[in-house]
């Protein structure tokens, strides 16, 4: 589904070169739910806009759902975005002149669905988050843990390939955090790929596999979750 | 999607209305500014015959010698810019172009046959009778004269149509007598509402513009034979003998002349002739004439005051500097979503989605720009009178034109001042915008 290989990122001043990704290999399989961990500055969030063509690399070659990523136009990259990928973001990143409804619909516009189509799409999303009464509140009359149900909602409306998420439970008290995570399960229950960048151990202990990254560089790959044991003795004390 | 994009222009503009005010009002002022300039401007220096005045020729001949020139203060010392009796009835008399007018202004007394009512001060020119074909005078009723009544100095007239609602109540007055100056007159023709402007045809005495249109043409060996006089301009390099018959005899130049000539080699034989004239009738000096079509006379003649242009250039200027305030908070306005362009452009919106989305919002403030921007033109062009000369000012008028062209150049500039925040608001990186958040 995702395949990055001796990818590079370097981010280049007259000065310096920092390398945020470096000889970075990943193949994510379809339907697999993969932790991307590691210390702040580690290369996480590089790594995940890279997946998601929101950034270009330097060195090395990305594959998504077969498709050799380097070479195509902004257009192409786009289409990809719009069709392949959903994002959850920590901040949620909601568009707050747009109500619940309307965020949802923000990809299938650019997608050119009929209307009838997107309605469709929209209300079988938002009930699939618990969210369809709201569809007409605004973000800033929503709770944290139902602005990130939304975008969950707005990342499943398009029926991506491939769900990348970015600390989606960084912004979220315990509770919250919880539901939402039950949530990202439940979709990965259904067969959706999930990419998830984190820094929470336990939040990581969830999914299938955990990928560990230190400067830019894989460390770690443990299929089963290291901090699961943990998380189970933190639970169990 | 354009109504999508339309939909979030209103959305994003009411999200901050002193902000949307403040550009809207910004681009009504620089576009009503502007279009007040226009539409003077627009007025003075249109073409009045496009469709014929390349054909049109005006032509001056030097009848008083290198001495005059001395004092003359055309920077290429050319001929004066109207005839002298003599040689306007000798050209006429040549009548070597395809169509040809010798013309003076008049300005006799229409005297109704209800001797209850009073006397009509009018105006209007003596011509020949190829004047109209050759100006395209529009009639309404009958037509202009004939040569033979040129020759024979026949008693017709051809009138406006203000003269005739005021004499005729507007009726077909052809055929009808009019008394002029004491005499009797026979209506050959009733000309449409005509008034051209700039008053191509006799610049010289009108200074280009005239308020109202012309009252009556008659001929002009009529007018002379009933001792007419000018009332136009008449400039003289030495005092002539008393009364008109002597303004007559003189070298003063009152008679403004203009020819038609259909094509390039017909204007050079006639040029050449022109000079074989001056040759002959003023062998003293080398010929020193001018033959230029009505473009370039108009604009020789400094036809179009340059008040307006100067207006026009001051109005220019604003309307640029309010597109510079406009952009700036366009600029600010846009980059303030920098976060929303980072998701759309992650949920896959390509640029050229957030072109047409965030030039939408440029095009809507422009066309709200636009309609308030026509109030503030009508009320400009009332008041142009405020600081233009009267017949200048009363050129200026609302019309079709003026008004679609207001909302064009307001939608135009609107997007012209949203082009580069716009270029800016597209290249927004997004990994940059949601990493931020």
């Amino acid at each position: 589904m995702l395949t990055m290989t001796k990818l590079s990122k370097v981010y280049r001043t007259e000065m310096v070169e920092t390398y945020a990704l470096r000889e970075f290999d990943i193949d994510v399989k379809e339907g697999e739910f993969v932790a991307v961990t590691g210390p702040s500055g580690s290369g996480k969030t590089t790594f995940l806009t890279i997946a998601g063509l929101l950034e270009t690399f330097t060195g090395g070659t990305y594959h998504l759902d077969g498709i050799e990523v380097s070479q195509l136009d902004d257009n192409a990259r786009s289409k990809i975005r719009n069709e392949k990928i959903g994002f959850i973001f920590q901040a949620f990143n909601l568009i707050p002149d747009l109500n619940v409804f309307d965020n949802v619909d923000v990809p299938l516009r650019y997608r050119g669905m009929k209307s009838d189509e997107r309605r469709r799409r929209i209300m079988e999303s938002l009930e699939r988050v618990g969210l369809a009464a709201r569809a007409k509140h605004y973000p800033a009359e929503l709770s944290g843990g139902q602005q990130q149900r939304v975008a969950i909602a707005r990342a499943l409306a398009g029926s991506p390939r491939l769900l990348l998420a970015d600390e989606p439970t960084g912004n979220l008290d315990t509770q919250m955090a919880r539901g939402v995570l039950e949530l990202l399960e439940e979709i990965h229950r259904e067969g959706a790929t999930i990419v998830m960048v984190t820094h929470d151990p336990e939040l990581a202990a969830r999914a299938q596999r955990n990928v560990h990254i230190i400067d830019g560089q894989i460390v770690d790959i443990a299929e089963e979750p290291r901090f699961r044991a943990h998380a189970a003795v933190a639970q169990h004390a | 999607m354009f109504t999508y994009y339309l939909d979030l222009a209103l959305r994003s503009l009411k999200r901050s209305p002193g902000l949307t005010a403040l550009m809207v009002l910004t681009i009504a002022f620089g576009v009503a500014a502007s279009m007040t300039a226009w539409s003077v401007f627009r007025a003075v220096s249109g073409d009045p015959i496009p469709w014929k005045s390349a054909q049109l020729y005006v032509p001056q001949i030097d009848m008083w010698g290198p001495q005059a020139q001395a004092s003359n203060p055309d920077s290429d010392k050319g001929p004066p810019d109207a005839l002298d009796y003599g040689d306007a009835v000798a050209l006429m008399r040549d009548h070597r172009a395809k169509l040809q007018s010798a013309m003076y202004q008049i300005g006799p007394a229409v005297v109704p046959a209800d001797a209850a009512k009073h006397p009509i001060q009018t105006d209007g020119h003596a011509v020949f009778s190829e004047f109209f074909p050759m100006v395209d005078a529009p009639f309404q009723y009958g037509g202009g004269w004939t040569a033979a009544d040129d020759e024979h100095r026949a008693q017709v007239v051809v009138i406006g149509s203000k003269l005739n609602t005021k004499v005729f109540d507007g009726g077909n007055s052809v055929g009808k007598m009019l008394n002029v100056d004491g005499r009797d007159y026979r209506v050959v023709g009733v000309l449409k509402e005509w008034n051209p402007q700039p008053r191509f045809f006799d610049v010289v005495n009108t200074g280009g513009f005239a308020s109202d249109g012309e009252g009556m043409f008659m001929p002009f060996t009529t007018a002379i034979a009933a001792g007419i006089s000018n009332n136009g301009n008449t400039n003289c390099n030495e005092v002539p003998e008393a009364g008109f018959e002597g303004l007559q005899r003189s070298a003063c130049i009152w008679i403004a002349y203009m020819v038609q000539l259909d094509d390039a080699a017909a204007a050079e034989k006639y040029k050449n002739y022109l000079e074989g004239f001056a040759r002959t009738r003023y062998p003293n000096w080398a010929p020193n004439v001018r033959l230029r079509n009505l473009p370039d006379w108009l604009d020789h003649e400094h036809v179009v005051p340059s008040d307006t242009k100067v207006s026009l250039l001051i109005a220019l200027g604003l309307l640029i500097v309010c597109l510079v305030n406009t952009a700036g908070l366009l600029l600010a306005k846009f980059l303030r979503r920098s976060s929303e362009i980072g998701v759309r452009r992650a949920l896959g919106a390509p640029r050229l989605a957030i072109y047409a989305q965030f030039l939408t919002e440029g095009a809507v403030i422009g066309l709200a720009g636009g309609l308030l921007g026509l109030v503030l033109t009508g009320m400009g062009v009332a008041c142009v009178g405020l600081v233009l000369p009267r017949d200048i000012a009363n050129l200026a008028h609302l019309d079709v034109s003026l008004l679609a062209t207001t909302l064009v150049v307001s939608v135009l500039a609107s997007l012209l001042a949203a082009l580069y925040p716009t270029f800016r608001a597209a290249h927004v990186v997004p990994a940059w915008q949601l990493k931020s958040n």
